[in-house]
């Protein structure tokens, strides 16, 4: 992370960071052009995360910031000092899968799992703002769309968007 | 794909980031959103000395409607997101359409960061946001260490990635005019896949009584270096009855506004065709949605 650049010795040198991390705090020095991506992955060992085109377009490094989907290839590290960052290691709860997570194997909705992260965390931050997402096809597709896979079609991915939302919903009936 | 090295400071108010600005001027890079930014850093297109974080500035927050200047306008803080501008309460047809463009800015995710404010000062030919602030004759707050000024759009936009904001001062805001109840608004836009940016785009506003036009408001997206507002075809729609031809006309003055850049794959007259259908697609939708209203 300190990579040295052609210019390195501009006086950009590193600075103390504190991130919180899926309930935790963790102290890291990073240069203040390392990505959020990158000190998540380098800085603190977090490689779920997933850096495909690193300009924002795979939507494999998305990432929740107090709750909602952000690339965190176009953030800067330094910039998230304030922010509840969530990962997908963050996503099963003490040892449960997620209903996204459960969902994904079920509906065979990975093949090489290169891009899964990216979906799973770009979905749990749209169906906590969006709880019937599964019943608005128009926006649901418009999710899908933000991030690539080029193995499964995005079949499987959709079948398990709605299967997760349903359940999802129906927890919170069960329980309410 | 890394950025090149640069110092970092963040600032908390206004005040504050004008004082750095003052300082840095051109060697720093104001980071707001930062979705393109960010890109333009990885790829290496900038390589400011100092990147200056607005995103703790409250003041910068939010829409303001205030109704008494000018016949009602909209004040978008250099902190508003695209993702806001989704689902604003509606009240005046601008949230309305707002909301309708809102969606064709990249994608949720990036919508999450991305703002309004920062794309016109981005000032890419393509962006939606610019076409609005250009055809609706919008205006964009700046501050510096002397003062506040706003600038009309016809003088803000100067070229691709070129407008007249000076280096040591601060897009605050954008102002754009209230439409006023019964308007209609229309947007229309072409692009090669989900992930692009517009190969062209219109966006339109009209007000109508009895089925003649009163009152209209027309933005091209890449229809030269910079956003074009179709102010003869604006011109020619006023005092005249609503018809196909009509809409037709309007549409062909508007591409005689334009001056295309050539691209690969996408030629002059491959854009002006474009546009053509464009413009129309987007009058045809605001004289639905005012007939409607």
């Amino acid at each position: 992370m300190t990579g040295s650049g052609e210019s390195g010795g501009s006086g950009a040198s590193a600075m103390p960071l504190t991130l919180r991390v899926n309930g935790t705090e963790h102290q890291l020095s990073a240069e203040p052009r390392t990505t959020l991506a990158d000190a998540l992955r380098d800085g603190l060992g977090l490689t779920g995360t997933r850096l495909g085109c690193e300009h924002g377009v795979c939507g494999s490094c998305t990432i929740l910031l107090d709750g909602t989907p952000a690339r965190s290839c176009l953030l800067l590290a330094v910039q998230c000092a304030q922010f509840d960052i969530r990962t997908v290691e963050g996503l099963a709860a003490e040892g449960t899968l997620h209903p996204l997570q459960r969902a994904f194997a079920e509906e065979h909705a990975l093949q090489c799992g290169f891009c899964t992260p990216g979906f799973l965390m770009t979905l749990a931050g749209e169906l906590a703002a969006t709880p019937d997402l599964d019943t608005d096809e128009r926006l649901l597709k418009e999710v899908l769309a933000s991030n690539l896979c080029r193995c499964t079609g995005y079949e499987g991915i959709r079948r398990a968007a709605i299967s997760a939302a349903r359940r999802m919903r129906m927890e919170r009936l069960r329980s309410s | 794909m890394k950025p090149p090295p640069f110092a970092y400071r963040s600032a908390s108010s206004v005040r504050q980031a004008v004082d750095v600005l003052a300082q840095a001027g051109a060697d720093a890079a104001v980071l707001a959103g930062g979705q393109s930014l960010l890109i333009d850093l990885h790829y290496r297109r900038v390589r400011p000395l100092l990147v200056l974080d607005i995103n703790p500035v409250r003041e910068l927050e939010g829409v303001r409607v205030d109704t008494e200047a000018n016949g009602g306008m909209a004040r978008i803080g250099a902190l508003v997101r695209h993702r806001e501008l989704e689902s604003l309460p509606l009240g005046d047809p601008l949230m309305r359409l707002l909301g309708l463009i809102a969606r064709y800015v990249a994608h949720p995710p990036v919508r999450t960061r991305g703002t309004f404010a920062g794309s016109v000062a981005w000032a890419h030919p393509a962006a939606e946001w610019c076409a609005l602030t250009a055809g609706l004759a919008g205006a964009v707050e700046t501050s510096s260490a002397g003062g506040q000024r706003r600038v009309p759009a016809d003088e803000w936009f100067a070229g691709r990635h070129h407008t007249a904001r000076r280096p040591d001062e601060l897009v605050t805001a954008v102002w754009l005019p209230l439409l006023g109840t019964g308007a209609g608004v229309g947007f229309a836009e072409h692009r090669r896949t989900h992930a692009s940016f517009a190969m062209a785009a219109s966006c339109a506003a009209v007000r109508l009584t009895t089925g003649r036009v009163t009152w209209a408001r027309i933005g091209m997206a890449n229809a030269a270096d910079v956003p074009v507002r179709a102010v003869a075809a604006e011109r020619l729609l006023v005092g005249n009855s609503v018809s196909r031809a009509l809409l037709a006309d309007a549409a062909e003055q508007a591409v005689a506004a334009a001056d295309p850049v050539p691209e690969p794959y996408c030629s002059r007259e491959y854009r002006r065709q474009a546009l053509r259908v464009l413009v129309r697609r987007s009058l045809t939708a605001a004289v639905a949605d005012a007939v409607a209203s």
